[in-house]
């Protein structure tokens, strides 16, 4: 079984605080990690490669520290990793991310499925895991919270999705790209002995001139959106109201008097 | 090389830039002046916090890669399930002929399925100017591949000038197929939609990293401009039967042994919530101590006709099941009412829920987050608080 995973440095967001006079983020020695999402995709990987055998080959797109994320990801178990790193790669949207990873895809070769996690933190777009899939031309299955059964000689594979209405359960042949929600495992920790593998990987790191790119489709040039505001959100108008009474009853039912006033309960 | 172009001559070493990086990009050299390194992923978060606009991106160079004068009309992918629309289809119907009508030119639906007649009128009454109606066995249920290629070959077709889907599961497997086929611009998950004066650019305005910043994002040389629109955002409009519009029939692309999936089965446990579609959630985090403490939520939200959420912490804990989490890692909802009982507020929640109409929060501790974007609270126990609201409710609406 061969799996290529995706995965993306992101800032930790559950270390970032808000400045609470300019309501922006502080950001101030904020560390990276993977993209939570994506240690759920590594870990799902390495879970079927323990199963049938195979390698797990981890890739990621970004600046040269990303290369820490890997280490992370060799550290939990994985293979290979790789890391794509140009400067002419830097301020790609979607398109040209999922263009980029696509052929760093097909040079490294033969796969049976490849694993994203379902958005990243902090794009929050889930879009690059269906770019990669069309440009490969390969099935993709998004919302994955099971994988219920796969079979690598017949080229078979059966998921459940995780939708708005319940769990769909779709069957697709191989090769596939899936997209996990954090329901399907529990991601391992790294093992002393993964991390000690991890320092002494090798990680090389892959530039434009080493893919079959076209320097126009790649980069900021390469990218059909412009990010052309950046503005801090409006805080939420209004004051929180603390409902005081006697008693619980009476704090309760004057809760519910208002918000039956204010037509907000109908 | 980053991309971040920084004029040292203007910088005043302030350091507010450094601030909001969020790749840790920018510092101070020896004279007192930024300089980017290149971790510069070129996100623009920096450039309008600089006070001497020091900072800019480089403009990209100007091209037509589609003649988008021929390009015109907008677009609505109307998502069903069972012969039954998602209300943000329709929610998009309005806002798409409010684009359609600044811009003077026709709203189309796209309404793929089988025996979906019916939702094409819908469509109409919503108001469409125009259906195209795909109606054959394989879209009976949606499928990534029959329904991106019927798709694609009506934009290369009719070449639309802006195509909405909802930003849904369904809506954003789709939209991010759609797009890659297309080469166009794609932005994901909007809550606000306008046309720029003078260059009649779509602006499209989404959240980032957890709701703490909101982009502006256009595509100004690829067509459509494509985006996926976030649920409860935007007015349902109210259906007028008698409107009139024109119905087109198209076919489907791919044949059922074309097709490399299939769906087998929906499976909807009992109690399994829809927390997108949900008007009113009662929601618990870790003050409601253990699945029994969502016993009295359910109740509550039965009464309100609501459905129940989570907060990460009880559903890690194992209380609930994971369709139930709200929040940065779980699901992003706007009902109208959202009340949160025993949950702090973290930021990673409130990314989830934030823009909900009117938040309630129940909690012990006056000093918890979430009392900081609540419209009404209660400091309490929510285990007297809870139950104590749901007998008023019930008196009150008399059931």
């Amino acid at each position: 079984m061969q799996a290529i995973v995706c995965i993306k440095q992101v800032p930790d967001t559950t270390e970032v605080k808000i400045d609470p006079e300019r309501g922006t983020l502080i950001r101030d020695g904020v560390p990276s990690i993977i993209n939570p999402f994506d240690t759920y995709a590594i870990e799902e990987a390495l879970r079927l490669r323990e199963k049938f055998g195979g390698k797990v080959t981890v890739i990621s797109m970004g600046p040269p520290q990303a290369i820490n994320a890997l280490k992370e990801a060799v550290a939990m178990g994985a293979d290979e990793a790789i890391l794509l790193s140009d400067p002419a790669f830097a301020g790609a949207d979607t398109w040209a991310t999922a263009y980029t990873l696509s052929r760093a895809i097909r040079k490294i070769g033969e796969f049976d499925v490849i694993f994203c996690g379902r958005q990243a933190i902090d794009g929050d777009t889930g879009q690059t895991g269906p770019g990669i899939a069309t440009q490969l031309q390969i099935n993709q299955l998004t919302y994955v919270c099971k994988i219920t059964s796969l079979d690598l000689e017949k080229k078979q594979i059966e998921v459940e999705r995780l939708v708005e209405e319940g769990r769909e359960v779709v069957h697709s042949t191989l090769p596939c790209l899936i997209t996990v929600v954090k329901d399907i495992n529990q991601p391992r920790y790294p093992t002393i002995l993964g991390i000690r593998k991890a320092q002494k990987a090798q990680i090389p790191t892959w530039t434009a001139k080493d893919l079959d790119v076209d320097p126009r489709l790649i980069g900021l040039e390469g990218s059909p959106t412009r990010v052309v505001k950046i503005a801090t959100p409006p805080p939420r108008a209004g004051k929180c109201e603390i409902i005081q009474g006697e008693s619980v009853e009476a704090q309760a039912d004057l809760l519910a008097e208002k918000l039956i006033a204010e037509k907000i309960i109908v | 090389m980053a991309l971040l172009q920084i004029k040292r001559e203007v910088c005043t070493g302030c350091g507010l830039c450094l601030q909001v990086c969020p790749f840790g990009a920018l510092s101070l050299d020896s004279e007192n002046i930024v300089v980017v390194n290149e971790a510069c992923t070129g996100c623009g978060a920096c450039v309008p916090e600089c006070p001497v606009s020091a900072l800019s991106l480089p403009e990209a160079e100007k091209k037509e890669t589609v003649s988008t004068d021929e390009y015109s009309g907008v677009w609505v992918w109307v998502e069903q399930l069972n012969g039954q629309a998602s209300s943000i289809s329709w929610e998009m119907m309005g806002e798409g002929r409010k684009l359609a009508d600044k811009r003077g030119t026709i709203l189309t639906a796209c309404v793929l399925g089988y025996e979906a007649e019916p939702l094409a009128k819908q469509a109409i009454a919503y108001g469409a100017d125009r259906v195209f109606l795909v109606d054959d066995p394989t879209l009976k249920v949606y499928r990534t591949d029959p329904y991106a290629r019927i798709l694609v070959e009506l934009v290369k077709k009719y070449k639309p000038e802006i195509f909405l889907l909802g930003a849904s599961t369904r809506g954003r497997d789709l939209a991010g197929a759609v797009a890659t086929y297309l080469y166009t611009g794609l932005t994901a998950d909007c809550t606000g939609l306008e046309i720029e004066e003078g260059s009649n650019l779509l602006l499209q305005i989404r959240p980032a990293f957890g709701g703490n910043i909101m982009a502006t994002i256009k595509c100004p040389h690829h067509r459509p401009q494509m985006a996926t629109v976030r649920h409860h955002v935007f007015e349902m409009p109210a259906p007028d039967e008698s409107r009139q519009g024109q119905i087109i029939r198209e076919k489907a692309v791919l044949l059922e042994e074309q097709i490399a999936t299939k769906v087998l089965d929906l499976i909807v446990e009992k109690n399994e919530v829809n927390l997108a579609d949900a008007k009113i959630i009662v929601s618990g985090g870790r003050g409601v101590k253990g699945p029994e403490g969502f016993a009295i939520l359910h109740e509550l939200a039965e009464v309100l006709g609501g459905a129940v959420g989570a907060s990460r912490a009880a559903v890690d804990a194992g209380w609930i099941s994971y369709a139930h989490q709200v929040g940065q890692t779980g699901r992003t909802v706007r009902p109208d009412l959202y009340i949160a009982c025993g949950i702090s507020g973290a930021i990673q929640h409130q990314a989830g829920m934030r823009t909900s109409k009117v938040i309630v929060a129940i909690n012990k501790d006056p000093e918890a987050p979430i009392f900081q974007i609540a419209d009404y609270g209660i400091v309490g126990d929510l285990f007297t608080v809870v139950p104590a609201l749901t007998r008023a409710l019930r008196r009150r609406l008399n059931k």
